[in-house]
């Protein structure tokens, strides 16, 4: 049997331990162990996308127990992917805490990452739903330390409320697990998909109950219109490189969402195959809207950037919502996109946000290096917002062409289109106030020189300009975002066969369903 | 004890969703214990309820026994949420000293740049 497939867990879950208790009194034994252990881990999930890649569906039994009874383990191409994002997102964002010096403003930080990672893998691997929410439990604590990671009180306050937040969601989680429990008597993804279509639809009530109860605490994750407004808070408090990782958080909710409702709860259950989309879809426009304002009303830069995370999040669950291959194609390639576009813009925030000393969107003397944040943020933006040629653009085309239908265009194309309209204005206002009116405010000078920045405020010791290696990991992020765009083809063609394997429900279930004689 | 057991998981929710929703941190602590207590009987309910029998299934003939398997989730359950309590309290602490409150939604005069995420509740504290 196949031992890899258990790596990206048991890896970070050694590790984080070793850094807690072993390097914690030296930040660069730390660092490396950390940054090479990532880096180990982007190693492995390359390896299993390319085991993964094939098509089959793999199965790891922990304990050798035959899946019903046992905690299986299950790799396909859609979790190899979100294994592979979430190490090739994990590394970036943690060479930018790394150079940037967040990892040393508090304590523990590489512990918590590789326990954060833990939880995110686990969360894509797993083959149940009970240990689905283990691994959320795992990654939400690893978050609620890294959140309120550098301490001071506005961050306090928020992962207060991000904490609470997230318990009673927990809280709602198990009383859906209870709930799906009692009445199909089984956890596990592939017997309840076989136990589901045998439910007729006059008995499905209690079923349906859980399934909506399910959908509400996935959409906590995904930031979802109701219970979306934990996000902007939460992310435009934390320390920048962790908003940047939680970008793969929301991710996990939509991975969850489209897991169980396609290979549990899709076509093919009787009782509860209608309800993720009547509710989803509505809900998922109404968030496009939500993060499209926000970004417009924002008045400061880490809820801008927050809110267009939410307005991503809406679009991503549109194409979702429809549960069709092609638009989930799209929505695989709109998350690997968007989840690197967040990312990306948090960075570069982070870089000019420390070296303003304020992220409030109001004119404020020009940082040295504005030009390059000037052009680092206006690539961030434009992929963000969906502009061409970056491949936001490509993602919402996928959409787009996705949502053809009779019912869906009128809403989708108008939320999407108006969106991404509103998000450019917002991200047109932002970029203006905060790199080109900048230059207006610099005083008597005539030209924003070098050091112009500096001499304005001299009771405060602007930090140094920002290296070539602090700039590397956003340059990484957005080179991402451009490789994307640019192999839009073959990864367009990879992601169809993903979405093909999803809709495969009896290929899922006879993989991990089937008797453990193999090897 | 059915009606027991639910009206017992139905007043515990319903206590624990009310204190919820004082939004300060010691009532929002004990309602999530609360909420954690009720959950916990209701998973351990989802496997019916059975009287004096075990939880394993006997080799001699008698097919009558409780599920085990709610019991083993309802004992991760149970860490789980210590642990999240634990770290709760600690932040809710934490969040107490640095900011002089115990509001757990982010008032708007603690500054100007706080976003009005969550302002509906100001009148209920």
């Amino acid at each position: 049997m196949m031992h890899w497939i258990i790596l990206p867990v048991v890896l970070p879950a050694l590790l984080a331990p070793l850094i807690a208790f072993a390097l914690r009194h030296d930040i660069t034994l730390a660092r490396t162990a950390s940054v090479a252990g990532t880096s180990i881990l982007l190693a492995i999930a390359l390896g299993l996308t390319i085991l993964a890649a094939d098509g089959t569906t793999h199965v790891y039994r922990l304990g050798d127990w035959p899946a019903p009874f046992g905690i299986v383990l299950v790799l396909d191409r859609l979790s190899a992917l979100m294994v592979l994002l979430t190490s090739a997102l994990a590394l970036v964002v943690l060479i930018h805490a790394v150079t940037t010096g967040w990892d040393a403003r508090g304590r523990h930080f590489h512990a918590l990452f590789q326990f954060q990672l833990m939880g995110i893998c686990g969360a894509f691997l797993t083959g149940d739903i009970f240990n689905l929410f283990v691994f959320f439990e795992v990654l939400l604590i690893a978050s609620y330390g890294l959140m309120i990671h550098a301490g001071g009180k506005d961050r306090m306050r928020a992962g207060l409320q991000y904490v609470v937040m997230n318990l009673a969601g927990s809280t709602l989680f198990l009383f859906a697990l209870g709930t799906l429990y009692a009445s199909t008597g089984t956890l596990n993804i592939a017997d309840l998909a076989v136990r589901m279509p045998e439910i007729p639809i006059e008995e499905a009530a209690l079923v349906r109950v859980a399934v909506i109860l399910l959908m509400i605490v996935f959409a906590v994750k995904a930031a979802l219109f109701p219970v979306q407004f934990w996000l902007p808070a939460t992310y435009a408090n934390a320390p920048a490189p962790v908003a940047a990782l939680f970008a793969i958080m929301t991710k996990v909710g939509a991975y969850a969402i489209l897991r169980v409702h396609t290979t549990v709860f899709g076509p093919g259950s009787p009782g509860t195959e209608d309800l993720a989309g009547t509710w989803l879809f509505p809900a998922a426009i109404v968030t496009i809207a939500l993060g499209a304002f926000g970004v417009l009303g924002a008045r400061r830069l880490m809820p801008l950037i927050a809110f267009s995370v939410v307005g991503s999040m809406g679009t991503l669950l549109v194409a979702v919502a429809v549960f069709s291959q092609t638009a989930t194609t799209a929505a695989l390639y709109y998350m690997v996109h968007s989840t690197f576009a967040a990312a990306c813009l948090f960075l570069v925030a982070d870089l000019v946000v420390t070296r303003r000393r304020t992220d409030t969107l109001q004119p404020e003397p020009a940082t040295i290096q504005n030009g390059l944040f000037a052009a680092l943020f206006f690539a961030a933006a434009i992929a963000m917002a969906g502009m061409p040629p970056l491949s936001g653009f490509l993602g919402k085309l996928l959409v787009l062409d996705a949502l053809r239908e009779p019912g869906l265009i009128g809403w989708a194309w108008s939320a999407i289109l108006v969106g991404s309209l509103l998000t450019i204005v917002g991200f047109a206002r932002a970029g203006s106030i905060l790199f080109w009116k900048s230059t207006a405010t610099t005083g008597p000078s005539p030209e924003p020189a070098l050091d112009d920045g500096a001499e304005k405020d001299p009771a405060l010791d602007l930090p140094p300009p920002a290296t070539a290696r602090q700039v590397a990991p956003a340059m990484l992020a957005l080179a991402g975002l451009a490789a994307l765009a640019v192999f839009a083809g073959p990864i367009t063609s990879y992601l169809e066969e993903t979405s093909a394997q999803l809709f495969d429900r009896q290929g899922y279930v006879d993989a991990v369903l089937s008797p453990v004689e193999e090897r | 004890m059915e009606l027991i057991v639910a009206s017992s998981i139905g007043v515990l929710t319903a206590g624990g969703v009310y204190l919820l929703l004082r939004l300060r941190t010691f009532p929002v602590i004990l309602g999530l214990a609360l909420l954690s207590y009720a959950v916990n009987v209701f998973l351990f309910a989802s496997g019916r309820l059975a009287i004096d029998q075990s939880p394993i299934l006997s080799r001699y003939g008698d097919a009558s026994y409780t599920d085990p398997l709610p019991q083993a989730l309802v004992l991760t359950a149970i860490v789980i949420s210590f642990g999240m309590t634990a770290v709760l309290v600690m932040i809710g602490l934490g969040a107490y000293l640095e900011s002089d409150s115990d509001r757990i939604d982010i008032a708007p005069e603690t500054g100007p740049e706080t976003e009005d995420t969550d302002s509906k509740n100001e009148g209920a504290a």
